[in-house]
């Protein structure tokens, strides 16, 4: 198994290592989970399936959170 | 309503959700997140706008909307500024839902600059597909009243027809229409967009409309904080007004002090 794989976050393309869970991604780029979302592939990630979703190569993520808007 | 004491009493309710405030306020465009957490403050309002965007990866340390305007304190109502199809509408509720866990939401699914009309044949497609997908819809629209019924039908818990353009600050352009909007329908409107000033939230209320929503009006005046203060007490004011209701219109003068008992 390859040590690192390649994703892509918010559009950008980052080398995690691997294996990582969507739990250990948030912990590594420090987000609190309770005030984000995230879709992997076009599916939402639910907040109580962060520790048991296995990150692969090639997946897309969008994180996002609430900012200001009308 | 019958009387001074019951005024407390004067609500309003959408999707099981009651408020107090008749106002409503977006949370964008303000110089900072101290800045907005004062205006909504000094607004008295209960509900808020929000947009969902992607976090800045390179500084997730940087604060966020949550750390000053409390989630738990008001309703937050994410948006879905920026989408222009149904399919991102939705991806961009789901990722709301499960980032704040509720099922209220604001659809707006706008056209081209330079005026974000709403797209109203794009709006009724997202909207049937939040439906499906177990969304609460309030719905920004043309103030437009087949439109409108016709987003009621669908089953949307509340119709948002525009004043104005977004951000333009002109008003009530079209009072006929959403007071035709406001009589027929049997779920809440809200005017949304382009009120400017204190006055034109009253008139808004004064026609009869459940509540306003409004962002730049506050976040561009001036004093955003005093600006909060005036809406608050312009959509008070408007409220009591319709309820109160206006005396008729008359082309002749009609004094208000007797004419008999002058002296001679």
């Amino acid at each position: 198994m390859a040590d690192s794989i390649e994703i892509t976050i918010n559009g950008e393309t980052r080398i995690i290592q691997n294996p990582a869970t969507v739990a250990d991604l948030l912990a590594t780029l420090s987000l609190d989970t309770r005030k984000v979302a995230v879709e992997r592939n076009l599916e939402i990630v639910p907040r109580s399936a962060y520790g048991a979703t296995t990150l692969a190569a090639g997946d897309t993520l969008e994180i996002v959170h609430f900012i200001g808007g009308g | 309503m019958d009387g001074y004491q019951n005024q407390a009493d004067d609500t309003w309710e959408v999707a099981g959700h009651r408020f107090r405030s008749r106002l409503v306020v977006g949370t964008g465009r303000y110089k900072s997140l101290e800045e907005t957490a004062a205006a909504i403050e000094a607004s008295g309002a209960e509900m808020v706008t929000v947009a969902v965007r992607r976090v800045n990866l390179s500084d997730s340390s940087a604060p966020m909307l949550q750390d000053f305007v409390d989630p738990k304190r008001y309703t937050y109502l994410p948006n879905t500024a920026g989408c222009h199809t149904a399919q991102d509408a939705v991806r961009t509720l789901r990722l709301a839902r499960e980032a704040g866990g509720w099922n209220l939401v604001k659809l707006e699914v706008l056209g081209p600059p330079p005026f974000l009309y709403p797209d109203m044949p794009a709006t009724f497609e997202a909207a049937q597909a939040l439906i499906r997908d177990g969304f609460q819809v309030m719905v920004y629209c043309a103030d437009d009243p087949l439109a409108a019924k016709r987003l009621e039908e669908m089953g949307c818990v509340a119709v948002m027809p525009l004043g104005a353009p977004i951000g333009s600050g002109m008003g009530l352009t079209n009072p006929f229409m959403l007071r035709s909007i406001i009589e027929q329908a049997k779920v809440p409107v809200l005017v949304d967009a382009g009120i400017g000033t204190a006055s034109e939230a009253a008139a808004a209320m004064e026609l009869g409309c459940d509540a306003v929503l409004l962002n730049s009006a506050i976040a561009h005046a001036k004093d955003p904080v005093r600006m909060a203060q005036a809406m608050k007490a312009a959509v008070e004011a408007g409220r009591h007004a319709h309820l109160a209701g206006r005396m008729p219109r008359n082309y002749n003068a009609d004094p208000s002090s007797p004419l008999s008992g002058l002296i001679r």
